[in-house]
């Protein structure tokens, strides 16, 4: 059954697995990038604020209904083919758990360090950026890195309307009726999100403050 | 919109099928969570070993579980149960973490009542613990019958029904009302999913709003 994943001949060329997994790699990589752009300010600012809170979470659930792919063809559909429709429909994915995270991340900050900060003087940009966003960031972790295994594993569809990706070895092989490749894709996409997560999970223990820290658990969720 | 008004016998056709694809997993997989929650609520070995397995399972891609399933199980690609049993283990995956949390919350002093009032494990579960934890058991429940709503669409790439197939009709024959016509159901599906479990949770729950 791992015939096909271990072939020499599938592991080089310009369609062979580390192509196809650079170019997962390279789609979940700059969503998530765009996505955070997008989604991290949202929530801090409505949850620094307090405002429009129900806003924030009513468009995350809207937003997590959205079948990608639908947005997928139809983004398809009305600019054409190419990586541009990919990006569209992964960001929109990507956004919901991120902004949650953000946003419930900033509101659960103690309000009496909240108060201390601007007690000792600094102003809100300072609060926001150097007390509630650190201090936020465990949770915004936790966002994001849902995010990320989302996207991992919805980037494959990619391959539906003709982009690259594992997604592909699914594909191709499905035309095909190549079990042995559909099997590849698939156990390819699902180490990619372990090691993706774990990256992100070594990004988060030198990025958040050993203050933080739940004693114990080492972070993990 | 026009679409949907235009075509409302075949609209409403996928809209049973998208249903039942999406109900009967998350029914199957909630049944089949509570033991396995509450296993994980017990003992730490049984969490240390489900935990992980539940976090892998939910990164295998949808497409890819779907088009193993007939293999590993022996039935025809365009069979119904290869949309439900990933659906299923994805519900599981989701809802034993859901139902374990649930129960780990109940308060000690709860449950030493009510063995003091000399209530048997089984009764005490099914009138005291589940109950209590039902608020947050719930809150799982309403994520996985969202995700699954909208994760049903994906069959239709490999020819299975449900509104996904408005979707691949749509694309092959350029038709953008289609698509957006299923996207519409879906995500009107989800919405009343999601309010319908919201309201039974507040029904069934009532002490949970008492003296606020």
């Amino acid at each position: 059954m791992g015939g096909w994943l271990f072939d020499p001949a599938h592991w080089s060329g310009s369609t062979g697995i580390p192509v196809r997994l650079v170019e997962h790699l390279g789609y979940t990589l700059l969503t998530l990038l765009i996505a955070a752009v997008i989604a991290i300010p949202l929530g801090a600012f409505v949850g620094h604020t307090g405002k429009g809170g129900f806003v924030i979470v009513g468009l995350s659930n809207a937003l997590r209904a959205l079948p990608t792919t639908a947005v997928l063809i139809l983004v398809v559909l009305w600019a054409g083919l190419g990586d541009f429709p990919v990006y569209v429909a992964l960001v929109l994915l990507a956004i919901p758990p991120i902004m949650a995270g953000t946003y419930a991340g900033v509101r659960a900050v103690d309000p009496v360090t909240v108060d201390a900060a601007r007690g000792v003087g600094m102003r809100e940009s300072g609060v926001l950026l150097r007390v509630e966003i650190p201090n936020a960031l465990p949770l915004i972790y936790g966002g994001f890195r849902g995010a990320a295994l989302q996207v991992v594993a919805t980037a494959t569809i990619a391959a539906y309307t003709g982009a690259g990706g594992l997604g592909r070895l699914v594909f191709d092989g499905l035309a095909l009726q190549e079990f042995g490749q559909m099997l590849a894709g698939a156990v390819l996409v699902a180490l990619l999100a372990v090691l993706v997560d774990l990256g992100f999970a070594g990004l988060q223990r030198l990025t958040v403050s050993p203050g933080l820290r739940p004693a114990g658990t080492g972070g993990k969720r | 919109m026009t679409w949907i008004l235009e075509n409302w016998v075949r609209f409403w056709e996928v809209t049973e099928v998208h249903l039942r694809l999406s109900v009967v997993p998350v029914l199957i997989g909630f049944v089949l969570s509570i033991p396995l929650g509450w296993l994980a609520s017990r003992s730490s070995t049984t969490r240390a070993i489900l935990f992980p397995l539940a976090n892998i399972l939910f990164t295998i891609p949808s497409i890819a579980l779907i088009v193993i399933t007939p293999v590993l199980i022996g039935v025809k690609i365009l069979d119904e149960i290869n949309v439900i049993v990933p659906l299923v283990i994805y519900t599981v995956a989701l809802m034993v973490r859901s139902v374990a949390d649930a129960l780990s919350a109940v308060p000690g002093n709860v449950t030493a009542a009510a063995n003091a009032m000399g209530y048997r494990p089984l009764r005490r579960f099914l009138t005291v613990d589940f109950p209590l934890a039902l608020p947050v058991t719930i809150a799982g429940l309403r994520v996985a019958t969202v995700s699954n709503i909208s994760m049903v669409s994906v069959g239709a790439l490999v020819g299975l029904g449900g509104y996904g197939q408005l979707f691949t009709e749509g694309y092959q024959t350029d038709n953008t009302d289609k698509v957006l016509a299923g996207l519409i159901g879906t995500v009107v599906l989800a919405v009343l999913a999601d309010g319908l479990l919201l309201l039974a949770g507040r029904l069934l729950t009532p002490w949970a709003r008492a003296g606020r």
